[in-house]
């Protein structure tokens, strides 16, 4: 049985370097609606994560994927971001390496699966979709591994 | 390090509570007997601690009601004026909703009788559990009374002993002859 610790000390211990990440990547006007996008979304998954050993680089991710949403919805053709925190590379850094290629959905999906071992209901909320598309993009992305790794 | 401003945490704050995404929100309200820390659920206020250090208080919230515990001062702000309004002596009686579902069957009766208690009058522990049909369990009331999660809103203080001392308080003495003090009970 996994102790979640209260949402508010897991918000206060990562509010500011998140906040601090989507202003670099937004700037200060789109950052704040970014940040709130994020840490709402992380509510909603919040009670259904099965460990507690990243809520840092999964706070990361949704930050991370809310970012490439708002790049894709200002604009479309500029290239994507990287998709987690530059910093601190958490323990699945060899599976980010591997996966770094991926689409940023798919990468996402991937990592959270096969890095995080979240279940696909929890993955859809945090890329903000559901659990089949995270399901699809997960064994899309394994897909595209394989062949990569076979080419 | 570019850091939250508190407008933007006071907007995340209030939006989590309008999207209904917390199980629990506190906040701390300032009283004359110190700070209170008080938390509420959707059903209704489920909490009010006088430990003025919360960290204890936040993981029993969450382990009773769920992890999404958030500070958040928009849902209690009913709470909030109404504590205030006692504080004040303008308040006699509370009318916000208490959420008392997760207490046993006998510490929630107790605490329905206790709720009937009016302001400015006091009971024993006897006479509470002779109300709530268990007469010889003036022990067991007194238990129920040092684990009311609502202090204050829950009267206990309105409850003493048998030769009329005030006994006990989970909150403090002083914080019981306060409160009777405040609403005329005592000199």
């Amino acid at each position: 049985m996994v102790t979640l610790p209260p949402f508010e000390r897991f918000y206060e211990e990562h509010r500011d370097e998140v906040y601090a990440f989507l202003v670099r990547r937004l700037g200060r006007d789109r950052a704040d609606d970014a940040f709130q996008e994020t840490f709402l979304r992380a509510l909603r998954a919040y009670p259904k994560l099965r460990h507690t050993d990243h809520l840092r680089a999964w706070a990361f991710t949704i930050a991370g994927r809310i970012v490439v949403d708002e790049y894709r919805r200002t604009r479309p053709t500029v290239e994507l971001p990287e998709l987690a925190g530059e910093d601190g590379r958490p323990a699945f850094a060899e599976l980010e390496h591997l996966a770094e290629d991926l689409p940023p959905t798919e990468r996402a999906a991937v990592i959270l699966r096969y890095g995080y071992d979240l279940d696909y209901a929890d993955i859809g909320a945090a890329l903000g979709s559901n659990a089949s598309a995270a399901r699809q993009a997960a064994s899309s992305g394994v897909r595209r591994l394989r062949r990569q790794e076979m080419s | 390090m570019t850091t939250v401003t508190p407008e933007l945490d006071r907007l995340f704050r209030d939006a989590a509570a309008r999207e209904q995404l917390l199980d629990v929100a506190y906040d701390f309200v300032d009283s004359p007997i110190g700070t209170l820390l008080v938390a509420g659920t959707e059903r209704g206020l489920c909490r009010i601690s006088y430990d003025a250090d919360p960290e204890r208080e936040l993981e029993q919230l969450a382990r009773s009601f769920g992890v999404r515990v958030l500070r958040s001062p928009m849902p209690l702000d009913p709470a909030r004026r109404e504590l205030d309004e006692y504080f004040h002596g303008r308040r006699r009686a509370f009318d916000v909703d208490v959420d008392v579902a997760l207490l046993a069957d006998f510490n929630r009766r107790v605490l329905g009788e206790l709720a009937r208690v009016p302001y400015g009058e006091v009971v024993t522990y006897g006479e509470l559990a002779a109300r709530a049909a268990r007469p010889r369990a003036a022990r067991a009331v007194g238990m129920v009374m040092n684990r009311n999660p609502l202090p204050i809103v829950l009267p206990c203080h309105r409850v003493v002993g048998a030769n009329g001392k005030l006994v006990g308080y989970a909150g403090g003495l002083e914080r019981k002859e306060a409160l009777l003090r405040l609403e005329g009970a005592i000199l």
